[in-house]
């Protein structure tokens, strides 16, 4: 009987320690879509900033990777730059450094695409955030997610958003809008119903000086 | 069947004379089974109030027992206490003894040596060339007869003057020679005067503090004398003075836990340099737990430390052990905790060095450009300072931690026995109330069925009365 139990207490403390020592289900993992079809690639610049904030918050563990939204998103080719942070804080500093510069250089280098595949990014986003295996999963989408697929590619069918919060940043509105703002409503609203069927949480940011807890970390 | 339909069920057409009917019904129930209601009722409070009457008494048995145990508890650990003082004092008492009375023989000599020098002295001052008066007298009135002409007795009269002047002048000379050397051995008394009035006065202070000391121990031999006889004055002061110790050493460690969580936040930072930021266990961040093993760590050590030195007795096997075996107990102890404090400040160096290089990279990343502060040093060597002073404070956490702990069990009794106490209250009330419940209950019942109660009692009357008139007549025929 006191075998048993020991055996019992020993297995359960086994348990427990294998099942709370994951560290990924506490980390985060961010893929930041960042739109350079047109004239938007003006915005890229408040972009900077926003993956700045977000690298200031990543900790150990966490896994960031930025993107572009070009003509066919749905590719290795379009991440920018892409890490999961060392455990060691100092060595996690580093590889921060590292992306800032990744990312000055791709804003400073950047030409504007033809089209907008909005929905490869984000398929190309799940996969990662897949790999990663994070508790926490964050899309971001800088765009005015008015999307503009070349022909051939096909891109209507529904996506897995399941546990994943994908946030519209700095969505603009375009001249089209203005003659009928309807067409900006309609936009948001099928990603929102896009992203929300498939069990994903979907939120809209446009101030982009009231970003905190963009994470919800806090 | 639905409410409404059995309400109906004597006359569906018309509700109100069913209901009526009902009550009726209910009310002639009601009045014939009367007694054995009552009874049922009055059983039932009866039972109700029994059982808690009975709860109430195990209750107060209960807590009795309890008052008793904390007494005893009370008084024992009063005892020991007052064991622990009064042998403390005793070894203040053989301490002073030891090191300032063992010289008391030694000191003695020296007191006598210097007495036996004063007293040499003394007599020697004392010594004064003795002064033939009534010779000299005798001379000099023999010097004053006249010589009647005579040349030779005019002579050897004037010589006799001429001699005892120089005989006069020559004794003052060595009067006041002898005085003067007199005064000089005075003077050299001095000295020994002061060391002997120091000597004293050392003595008369060791004396003067065990005097104080034993003063002391009368105190404590009387609250001891007290305690021993169980007294209720005693006990009083024991459960004031458990009180007093419980809050104040519950505040210092509340001051304490303070200190350990700012022990705690010097170090989590390199912790997670070391032990990695991202693994966890459970809800905690391995780093944090590893933080927080190294200073309950530091603290544990502390304790056995002060076990070690006697200071604390949460451990009675540490008091126990041999003496040199505590003393060596002492000095390992010691050493880990310097090590670990050794270790404690290296981590709050390196914590300072994560912080730099996080704020550069936050200034950075916010594009302002990166400058080195200019006295990060004195942060830098007060974190490494408080790294290592931390781990030694804390050590002390062990005297009101022990504090703590004894007055706990003093502190616990009294809230149980007044936790007990009331819940012996309320099971009374309790009883007192279902016993008053089942009064109501009956007052109700006959309330409710108050008219065939008076037509009975009314009835009951005239047969009575018919009764005793059937009697009158029958004693009148």
């Amino acid at each position: 009987m006191t075998k048993k139990i020991s055996t019992l207490i020993v297995a359960s403390l086994l348990t427990f320690l294998s099942g709370c020592s994951d560290p990924k289900s506490h980390a985060t993992s961010v893929m930041l879509l960042l739109d350079t079809s047109g004239t938007y690639t003006q915005e890229l610049s408040k972009a900077q900033s926003i993956i700045n904030y977000i690298l200031g918050t990543m900790t150990s563990g966490d896994s960031f990777a930025v993107a572009r939204i070009d003509s066919g998103s749905f590719s290795e080719k379009d991440i920018v730059s892409k890490m999961t942070f060392d455990d060691r804080p100092s060595a996690a500093n580093s590889q921060k450094r590292t992306f800032q510069q990744a990312i000055n250089t791709m804003v400073s280098e950047v030409k504007s695409s033809t089209y907008t595949d909005i929905s490869g990014g984000m398929l190309q986003a799940i996969d990662y955030l897949e790999e990663t295996g994070a508790g926490n999963r964050h899309i971001f989408v800088f765009s005015d997610m008015k999307e503009e697929i070349p022909k051939g590619h096909i891109r209507d069918f529904p996506i897995n958003f399941n546990g994943v919060t994908v946030t519209a940043l700095n969505v603009t509105k375009l001249r089209s809008d203005n003659v009928d703002p309807r067409e900006y409503m309609t936009r948001i609203e099928n990603w929102r119903n896009k992203v929300e069927s498939s069990g994903g949480t979907w939120r809209v940011i446009n101030d982009l000086d009231n970003v905190d807890d963009l994470l919800g970390k806090n | 069947m639905e409410f409404s339909e059995i309400m109906a069920i004597w006359w569906p057409d018309q509700a109100a004379v069913s209901a009526v009917i009902w009550v009726f019904v209910i009310i002639l129930f009601m009045w014939l089974a009367r007694t054995p209601a009552h009874r049922a009722i009055k059983s039932f409070s009866q039972i109700i109030r029994n059982a808690m009457r009975m709860a109430a008494h195990s209750v107060t048995a209960l807590e009795k027992h309890l008052r008793q145990r904390n007494r005893e508890v009370l008084l024992t650990s009063g005892m020991e206490e007052t064991e622990r003082y009064i042998e403390r004092e005793f070894q203040r008492v053989e301490d002073v003894v030891t090191r300032d009375l063992s010289g008391y023989p030694s000191l003695q000599r020296e007191l006598k040596d210097q007495i036996t020098k004063i007293d040499d002295d003394y007599r020697k001052s004392a010594e004064v060339p003795p002064m033939p008066q009534n010779y000299i007298d005798a001379i000099d009135a023999v010097s004053k007869i006249e010589g009647n002409g005579d040349p030779m007795v005019t002579k050897i009269l004037g010589e006799i003057q001429t001699t005892m002047k120089h005989n006069s002048e020559k004794e003052i000379t060595e009067y006041r020679h002898s005085s003067k050397e007199r005064h000089g051995l005075l003077k050299t008394m001095m000295p020994y005067w002061r060391n002997l009035s120091k000597t004293l006065e050392s003595v008369e202070k060791k004396i003067v503090g065990l005097e104080d000391r034993s003063k002391v121990i009368d105190a404590q031999i009387e609250k001891y004398e007290q305690i021993m006889a169980k007294t209720n004055m005693a006990e009083r002061i024991l459960s004031s003075s458990s009180m007093t110790q419980f809050f104040t050493s519950g505040l210092v460690l509340i001051i304490a836990l303070l200190g350990a969580y700012v022990n705690f936040q010097l170090i989590a930072l390199p912790m997670s340099e070391m032990v990695g930021g991202a693994s966890r266990l459970g809800p905690l961040r391995a780093s944090d737990v590893a933080a927080l093993v190294l200073v309950f760590f530091e603290i544990v050590l502390g304790l056995f430390l002060m076990e070690a030195f006697q200071i604390t007795r949460l451990f009675p096997i540490i008091s126990s052990l041999d003496d040199k075996l505590r003393k060596n107990m002492a000095l390992i102890a010691f050493i880990f905790l310097f090590i670990f404090a050794s270790i404690e400040s290296s981590l709050a160096y390196m914590r300072d060095l994560l912080a730099a290089d996080r704020e550069a990279l936050t200034q950075s990343l916010a594009g302002i450009t990166v400058e080195a502060p200019e006295f990060r040093w004195i942060t830098t060597i007060g974190q490494m300072t408080m790294g290592f002073i931390l781990p030694f404070a804390l050590m002390l956490v062990a005297i009101p931690l022990e504090s703590f702990v004894h007055s706990l069990r003093t502190v616990l009794g009294m809230v149980m026995v007044f936790l007990l106490q009331s819940l012996a209250f309320v099971i009374r009330q309790l009883g007192s109330l279902a016993s008053n419940i089942g009064h109501i209950l009956l007052n109700i019942y006959d309330l409710i069925i108050f008219i065939p109660l008076k037509i009975e009692q009314s009835i009951g009357h005239k047969k009575k009365i018919k009764a005793g008139h059937e009697d009158e007549s029958a004693i009148s025929n």
